[in-house]
């Protein structure tokens, strides 16, 4: 334990490696919460599974590990995968799940052969794409973890800076036209921000987990506020803890995976949300139940109140 | 300068169209009904005039120009089911959306649109339900919050997709009040509506749909049984006693 305060307080990469999952978590945090009521959630998990064949293709083509190259691949594959589900619910009869399925396990499957692919080659054993599936944030070094960092900074920016379109957006895509937004544009480019975090996220996450990063410190949130700021705010925070305790643990020891104890913090926070949150919580909302239920059963509430008599039909 | 032209618009979904060769030309500041059974494309032709679906043929002119939506001229009442109630927002938030287009991309609303996002909510009998999440309101109050953000927009034309399904006595008294302040005002409203009793009783004008423009011109003239039973064809039998109930008064 000392040895890992050590490492937080003069590691000058495991600072960066926190800053940069912290960073992520609040990036997935607030797309996220836009993604869950736009309804697209499940499309920031198929991107994320799309991303596999994009990392493997770029590495067979290049031949050498820079993280950049990959996730440029992931980029393309990621943005590929949004448009064909957007393309085959728009253009046949398949609904959106099926869309999503469909697209989802065909990305993967392929990215899973090229895995296959890369590990028998000679050089490919040793390349560490294992560590895409599940997740490494500790493997990040040096500029990689600047790079994730800046663009998880840029992209909560971003969504700052167009937060009231993306709100009038999500709540009424006809007003929003009516206003004269170019929608067509705005959702392109939410869909562009929402690739870009889950690619930034998949070196940290990992391609299976990294959709639990964007569902669930959202669906978190919703239960703690009815305002959309402070449930995007809240979003993020819950985001930027399960980065942050998921790095912390899987340092704890070695070859421990970084995505499922981010999963398993946010996880944990969901639960808390949804049992004690103030009004919406499961628990508090029986308790109150309870109470009132109680008063009026005692006739506290009832006294003033005029009875109705008894109705023969 | 006439409001609303509507020239041969046609649209069609698949090869059967649901709107062919619709002409109308619209009188400014008069309260103006869209008439016709369902499926006769009523919705479908507010849609089309404000470009939300794409038009097969024809033309609009709003003001005698193009219709563009950041001319701010336009005002669009959706049908209410058409959004998520669960959204998390408050009825203020909501109708605040009505100043998107005036505030500008960026920025966030100041004091200025509060205050009359608020003036608009007191308009419609909603002020102090300005803080209510939007999912606790009853569908009367949420119509009302979707009419507060049209105010809002501060449009010289309104389009409303049936404003009147599903609300209560009083807050179809309340939207009836709103459309007749909006005409002394010098506004153009048209809204599409279901109930055949009252639609002399509220529309200056009335343009009768199926497909086509049956008719279309001042209410008097044209909201005649005839006309109706062109507009609604075999269906008439199930309104034959609305009607003559329409025609006694």
């Amino acid at each position: 334990m000392n040895d890992l305060l050590k490492m937080i307080m003069f590691d000058a990469n495991t600072q960066w490696v926190l800053l940069g999952t912290v960073l992520l978590g609040v990036a997935s945090g607030v797309l996220g919460s836009i993604a869950l009521l736009r309804k697209q959630s499940l499309i920031g998990d198929a991107v994320a599974h799309a991303a596999l064949p994009g990392i493997c293709m770029a590495f067979l083509l290049t031949g050498e590990k820079s993280l950049l190259v990959l996730l440029l691949g992931a980029t393309i594959t990621g943005l590929l995968a949004a448009y064909c589900i957007q393309y085959i619910i728009s253009s046949s009869i398949i609904k959106e799940d099926a869309a999503i399925c469909l697209v989802l396990s065909v990305f993967f499957g392929f990215g899973i052969v090229l895995l296959t692919r890369v590990a028998q080659s000679s050089s490919g054993n040793k390349s560490g794409l294992n560590d895409f599936i599940f997740g490494q944030a500790a493997s990040l070094v040096g500029n990689d973890v600047k790079l994730m960092a800046g663009a998880a900074a840029v992209l909560i920016f971003v969504t700052a800076l167009i937060f009231k379109e993306l709100k009038v957006l999500t709540f009424d895509p006809a007003f929003a036209k009516g206003l004269g937004l170019p929608t067509g544009f705005l959702n392109f480019l939410f869909l562009s921000l929402l690739v870009a975090a889950v690619v930034i996220g998949i070196q940290a996450v990992g391609v299976i987990l990294m959709a639990a990063l964007l569902i669930t410190p959202a669906i978190a949130a919703r239960y703690w506020t009815n305002s959309l700021s402070k449930m995007i705010v809240i979003s993020g925070i819950f985001g930027a803890v399960s980065g942050m305790s998921g790095t912390f643990l899987s340092t704890l020891g070695q070859g421990l995976p970084t995505g499922p104890f981010i999963v398993v913090t946010a996880t944990a926070l969901f639960l808390i949300s949804m049992l004690f949150a103030p009004e919406r919580g499961l628990v508090t909302k029986w308790i109150k139940r309870m109470v009132n239920n109680k008063q009026l059963r005692n006739n506290k509430l009832l006294h003033s109140e005029k009875r109705s008599g008894y109705h023969e039909l | 300068m006439k409001p609303v032209v509507v020239e041969n618009l046609t649209v069609a979904y698949q090869k059967k169209p649901v709107l062919s060769n619709v002409s109308f030309a619209v009188p400014e500041g008069q309260l103006i009904g869209i008439i016709g059974p369902n499926g006769a494309g009523k919705s479908t032709l507010i849609k089309a005039i404000l470009g939300l679906i794409p038009k097969a043929a024809g033309a609009v002119k709003i003001y005698e120009k193009k219709y563009r939506a950041k001319d701010r001229v336009v005002g669009y009442v959706p049908q209410r089911g058409s959004v998520d109630w669960d959204f998390p927002t408050n009825a203020l938030d909501v109708v605040l959306m009505g100043r998107y287009g005036h505030i500008g991309w960026f920025k966030r609303p100041g004091k200025k649109d509060i205050a009359i996002a608020l003036e608009c909510l007191r308009k419609v009998g909603m002020e102090e339900f300005a803080g209510r999440q939007i999912s606790q309101l009853s569908g009367g109050q949420q119509q009302r919050v979707f009419l507060a953000r049209a105010l809002a927009q501060d449009a010289k034309v309104y389009f409303m997709d049936e404003p009147f399904v599903g609300v209560d006595a009083a807050t179809e008294r309340a939207i009836i009040e709103l459309l007749n302040e909006l005409k002394r005002q010098g506004k153009t409203v048209l809204v599409v509506h279901h109930d055949l009793q009252t639609v002399k009783e509220y529309f200056d004008h009335v343009i009768l749909l199926n497909v086509n423009t049956i008719a279309a011109g001042a209410t008097e003239k044209v909201f005649t049984l005839e006309n109706l039973h062109r507009t609604y064809g075999g269906k008439l039998s199930f309104l034959e006693k609305d009607q003559l109930v329409v025609e006694q008064k």
